[in-house]
């Protein structure tokens, strides 16, 4: 029956397509709705292209305005000056070394909370011990302290142990996460109670739960998080400021805040264009490629 | 394969809440143990305590003759089918029904023979590489068997495992659950609300209330003399009717008025407080007043095609919310309004004490 019956449906359905979708909407409306959203789209994507376009002119053509709207043809000289040849106003440093450090920062947060608040939500969740629910508060009052509100005891904590112009000066202090803390949590506590018993009656111990069903279980989850928590590690800009002088340990964002100047003739545009360009790359590689399945982690959980 | 003993196992929760009141069961080997009872009964909470899953506060669990108590979940040698399948959603059926057995070392061609041995038995040999959301709600409930059986534990326990089930498979299921468990013949506890199931798959029924066994004996024995007013209005559908009477010299005189002497049943003291117990199906239609216990003025009809629910309440009780049904044939034509005289079947009524409950 059910399969006499399946193709009919798709029939029908196909016919209600060719009629204007579902829902019943109109031909026009649905234009209109189509020529929004790509004006939308034009709006946002513009300044992208128009940075890109700049990346690859001359700094003269940049300074005589109009700029054109057509990519000029010094794409490969000022990327390859940006990336291998040292830029002048900080300090000779090249942008692949900044490209590194800011990886470097970006994946330590991004690996080292999901980590960390993985495994303080599976002791919360599944483990019943002393002061379980004051260690549970003290992390979550944590939330209503984000950096930027301790910055000077944790600046000090960094220097009085020696780890201003370290990666572990840069990424350790953002990493002990509330929120994602909570994140897990609230997730775990969703797993039914009876998958925890049927894990202990086929003999699996807290390790292998956590190994061979709740990881498994978490997996878009996770995937989820690190798409956020590695924008967020990118994007960090007080904190890295703080913490590093040397020109050579900055991330992205600091270095292409200093390569500009007051005075529009000390700026290399191009170059900064080219920053930028390649400073947005990582992270719509990272959204991209990631995309499947951080709409699963954010849609669906696999129960 | 082993037995199963409980002595005087007692749950008192944090709160004090006295879950399961001290409960002596023993299930020899080989034989199905039906946990029956109302929700909170401590049916669920007892199961689990076998399981291990559950601290015991008072009490012993011996399996196969060993005291169990301290042992976790794993080392007790059970196999437990939960009310949700409790199914790991990432792993295929092959790995679902592996995955105990490699926790517990077990080399890897035995694996492979006794997964595929039971899921040819359950009849999933073809979905092995299938993950359980693609399975229809009677297949998981096999890969839920499959995985304990795979085990070959000392007993099984399963808790309330057709609930989730719609009515026809869970009669079918039902079937499959017993035939399995003969020809394993591997000792069996199995939780359930529902007195069909109980009444089946029985050997040892056991009849929870308020965290005590209320009965313990065969399905039929707890159906035909029910120990107290708890069983006897918890086995049987529709319930057995209970009239509030007392002793006379020459029968029952009922609360609802009218005496009864039912036929081949031991009288209780004169004056003596008592409910008198009649199953719906033990009524018979009589040809004229004369020669019945009890008139039955009918409120309503039930025509269930091979029997006939008559509900109404007693003539002589004028309405009075004195509920009485009867079962009859389904060849009887009842209709609101009739007075129908019924006889009780020689034997077949049960005399209750009014104070306590418990049968006399």
């Amino acid at each position: 029956m059910a399969d006499l019956a399946q193709p009919a449906t798709r029939a029908v359905a196909l016919g209600r397509k060719e009629q204007g979708g579902m829902l019943g909407i109109s031909r026009g409306s649905r234009y209109t709705a189509h020529a929004i959203l790509i004006i939308g789209l034009l709006i946002v994507a513009f300044p992208i292209y128009y940075t890109f376009v700049a990346s690859t002119h001359s700094l003269q053509t940049i300074l005589r305005p109009p700029l054109p709207l057509l990519p000029g043809g010094r794409f490969w000289e000022n990327y390859t000056t940006a990336l291998f040849g040292g830029i002048g106003r900080i300090g000779g440093v090249d942008v692949s070394t900044l490209l590194f450090n800011t990886t470097v920062v970006a994946l330590a947060i991004a690996i080292g909370k999901i980590v960390i608040s993985i495994l303080s939500a599976f002791a919360i969740v599944f483990f019943r011990f002393p002061l379980r629910m004051f260690f549970f508060w003290v992390i979550f009052v944590t939330l209503m302290l984000p950096v930027e509100v301790r910055i000077l005891p944790t600046y000090k904590v960094m220097v009085d142990l020696g780890l201003i112009d370290t990666y572990t000066g840069l990424t350790l202090p953002l990493m002990a996460s509330a929120t994602a803390t909570l994140l897990f949590r609230q997730f775990f506590l969703t797993i039914p109670g009876e998958l925890v018993e049927a894990a202990r009656v086929d003999g699996a111990g807290p390790w292998r739960f956590f190994k061979d069903i709740l990881l498994p279980l978490s997996k878009t989850n996770i995937a989820a998080l690190f798409v956020i928590l590695f924008i967020y590690g990118w994007t960090q800009y007080l904190w890295p400021l703080l913490v590093t002088n040397r020109n050579d340990m900055n991330t992205i964002v600091i270095a292409l805040r200093k390569m500009i100047s007051f005075a529009d003739a000390d700026t290399q545009w191009h170059l900064v264009m080219v920053t930028c360009v390649l400073a947005i790359l990582p992270p719509i590689l990272v959204v991209v490629l990631m995309q499947r399945w951080f709409v699963k982690g954010l849609v669906e959980t696999e129960k | 394969m082993a037995t199963v003993e409980l002595k005087d196992v007692r749950k008192v929760y944090a709160g004090r809440v006295e879950a399961v009141k001290g409960v002596s069961i023993s299930i020899p080997d080989g034989a199905m143990c039906v946990l029956v009872g109302p929700s909170g009964c401590g049916k669920s909470t007892l199961l689990r305590m076998i399981a291990g899953l559950e601290e015991i506060t008072e009490g012993t669990v011996s399996i196969g003759g060993e005291v169990v108590n301290t042992r976790g979940p794993a080392e007790r040698d059970i196999a437990m089918v939960f009310q949700n399948y409790a199914l790991y959603p990432h792993m295929k059926v092959y790995d679902n029904m592996a995955y105990g057995l490699r926790n517990r070392g077990m080399d890897k061609a035995e694996i492979d023979r006794r997964v595929r041995e039971a899921a040819a038995t359950l009849g999933l040999a073809d979905f092995l590489e299938r993950k359980p959301r693609e399975l229809s709600g009677g297949q998981r409930q096999r890969v839920a068997m499959g995985r304990a059986i795979v085990r070959s534990p000392k007993a099984f326990l399963f808790d309330e495992p057709l609930s989730n089930l719609d009515a026809k498979l869970r009669g079918q299921m039902r079937i499959e659950i017993k035939n399995l468990q003969k020809s394993l013949g591997v000792t069996s506890v199995y939780v359930t609300h529902d007195q069909v199931e109980a009444m089946t798959l029985a050997d040892t029924l056991v009849v929870m209330n308020q965290g005590r066994a209320e009965q313990i004996d065969t399905p039929l024995a707890v159906y035909e003399r029910p120990a107290s007013i708890f069983v006897a209005g918890f086995i049987g559908s529709p319930a057995m009717n209970l009239l509030p009477a007392k002793g006379t010299q020459n029968g029952l005189a009922l609360a609802a008025g009218g005496t009864v002497n039912p036929k081949e049943t031991a009288l209780p003291a004169p004056g003596r407080d008592v409910l008198l117990g009649i199953r719906p199906e033990h009524m018979t239609l009589v040809n004229d007043a004369t020669a019945a216990d009890l008139e039955l003025k009918v409120t309503a009809v039930e025509t269930l095609g091979a029997d006939t629910l008559a509900h109404g309440y007693p003539l002589s009780s004028n309405g009075r919310s004195e509920p009485l049904i009867a079962r009859l044939p389904g060849s009887v034509r009842v209709k609101d309004g009739d007075v129908l005289p019924l006889a009780v079947q020689p034997g077949m009524a049960h005399i209750f004490d009014a104070a306590t409950g418990l049968r006399i």
